[in-house]
């Protein structure tokens, strides 16, 4: 009984306690800004904010919708092209020998930096640079966690398929890719984020004038503080969006996982 | 159709058989000239210490790894042939159940691999799930049965192709005293019903003394045969052999083989 209580308070309190932090953050800031008037210029209060994200919500969301789908474009692109990269490396020695200095190449430049050449390269009204930036951030932690999870075949069960005479192709079908599904996923979710930030600060760079990140750019520089903000919210709701759904699928997939 | 010449033919033949596995350290002889014959429909058990072979000679008649002499035939072919033609189906100490599929699917594998339909696949997996008394569990996933239960959906897995040969790596060897002995006698149930030959390999003696017709003694160092115990229970495999004084005698006469053997006491791992 006492158990089942307990229980039950620790759920009540897992939702409580950030919930009230939320409140309390948000009323200091209230104070600090309004009551106080003690705040930089660039810091405008809460309830700022939240007009001018109702008032604006028409051309926030048609932003949002153009950062969001650079993201997805460039998750989706380095995505296929880490499985299919991964699975020749899985497949062949000599191809793993080629790809692992490419990787560690990419992985170790900073993608950001060369943002601005790209957007130059693809002109200023192509979206094309942007999903290249996401899509080069992307594929690193998805091509690493997939490499890996198509090595994790238990001898028991490579056994059994040959037992059994099953093809390469079927084996790979039957055995490697439902292993390295968890993997998958769990480089999904750590590229999506990258993804969304990616093309939100590649856009910082140069490009067409819509998305994210170039209003924020934009409305910071021309002073408008709230409306700057409202643009972080809508960056933020990307963020967690993107996070939300990779992490539905990672929970998915390890449901039933080997180990 | 060529049923006489099926039972004319052995399930195993070995002549000669050795494996030498090429170490760090050099060459290590694994198994060293086993002449073993397995009639159609007979049960053998493999016994002896670790390192005797018994495990390898398996795999080598699996054709999971080949052997470096001699001659082995499985229905009077090539291993490899006998593997590709799914002559055998295979259980190990662990269950190797894919997590991800249910019940009915790891039973219904081995027949997806080799293109069956449908409607055949359904049918045959009611039919073995009935056999190994999981008819009720076809819909569950692997981890919501016990290590007893997904032994037993791994049985049925290696008999989905209706193989005339069934081979079994200490498939009870993880399970607790009591599912062992349930499913020991399980065993001898289906094995009649099915009237497959079995190459099992063990640990305990009173499990081979139980289930055999044959129980054939190893000894490590270099891995070989250095007995072959017949067993006289053809028939009356049920809870009261497993107390008359005829099972004590032919379970003290496997441990003195086993013990003839120079090395050490059987049992130990």
């Amino acid at each position: 009984m006492s158990a089942v209580t307990a229980g039950a308070r620790d759920g009540w309190l897992r939702v409580a306690a950030p919930v009230a932090v939320g409140v309390l953050g948000l009323l200091l800031w209230i104070l600090v800004v309004d009551v106080l008037e003690a705040a930089p210029r660039m810091l405008p209060s809460p309830t700022a904010i939240a007009e001018e994200l109702v008032l604006r919500s028409g051309i926030i969301a048609e932003d949002m919708a153009v950062t969001a789908t650079n993201a997805l474009l460039g998750l989706g692109v380095g995505a296929v092209a880490a499985l299919v990269l991964a699975g020749l490396a899985v497949a062949s020695r000599p191809v793993d020998g080629m790809l692992a200095p490419i990787v560690a190449a990419i992985a170790v430049v900073p993608i950001v930096a060369v943002t601005p050449i790209l957007n130059t390269m693809f002109g200023a009204s192509s979206q094309f640079g942007r999903v290249a930036v996401a899509a080069l951030a992307a594929f690193v932690p998805i091509f690493v966690n997939v490499l890996r999870g198509l090595r994790q075949t238990r001898p028991v069960h490579r056994d059994l398929l040959r037992a059994s005479a099953a093809t390469g192709w079927q084996r790979f079908r039957v055995l490697t890719l439902p292993t390295a599904l968890p993997y998958l996923t769990t480089g999904l979710r750590i590229a999506g984020s990258l993804a969304v930030i990616s093309a939100l600060v590649a856009e910082y760079f140069g490009g067409p004038a819509d998305g994210i990140g170039t209003a924020i750019a934009t409305y910071a520089k021309s002073g408008r503080a709230s409306l700057a903000w409202a643009y972080v919210a809508g960056g933020i709701a990307i963020g967690l969006l993107f996070f939300l759904v990779t992490a539905l699928l990672e929970r998915l997939a390890t449901r039933r996982s080997p180990q | 159709m060529e049923h006489g010449r099926a039972d004319a033919v052995h399930a195993v033949e070995a002549s000669g058989v050795g494996k030498v596995f090429a170490g760090r350290a050099g060459e290590v002889v694994a198994l060293t000239d086993v002449d073993l014959t397995v009639r159609a429909g007979e049960f053998v058990s493999l016994i002896g210490p670790s390192g005797c072979g018994k495990s390898t000679l398996l795999r080598l008649i699996a054709d999971l790894d080949g052997a470096s002499s001699g001659a082995l035939t499985v229905f009077g072919k090539p291993a490899h042939q006998a593997r590709l033609d799914q002559d055998y189906g295979i259980a190990f100490q662990q269950a190797g159940l894919l997590p991800w599929r249910t019940v009915a699917e790891n039973i219904a594998l081995p027949l997806e691999l080799h293109r069956v339909g449908r409607e055949q696949r359904r049918a045959r997996v009611a039919e073995l799930a009935e056999l190994v008394h999981l008819g009720d569990f076809v819909d569950r996933h692997p981890d919501q049965l016990s290590g007893g239960m997904q032994q037993r959906v791994a049985i049925a897995r290696a008999l989905a192709a209706s193989p005339k040969l069934l081979l079994m790596d200490e498939p009870f060897g993880a399970l607790d005293e009591m599912t062992r002995e349930y499913l020991q006698s399980e065993l001898t149930r289906i094995a009649a019903e099915t009237g497959a030959a079995v190459v099992f390999v063990t640990h305990s003696i009173p499990e081979a003394v139980f289930l055999s017709d044959r129980v054939v003694v190893m000894s490590p160092r270099p891995g070989r045969i250095t007995d072959i115990v017949e067993m006289p229970f053809a028939g009356e495999r049920d809870e009261a052999l497993r107390e008359s004084p005829a099972y004590f005698e032919r379970v003290t006469a496997v441990r003195e083989a086993l013990h003839g053997a120079p090395v050490e006491r059987a049992n130990e791992r």
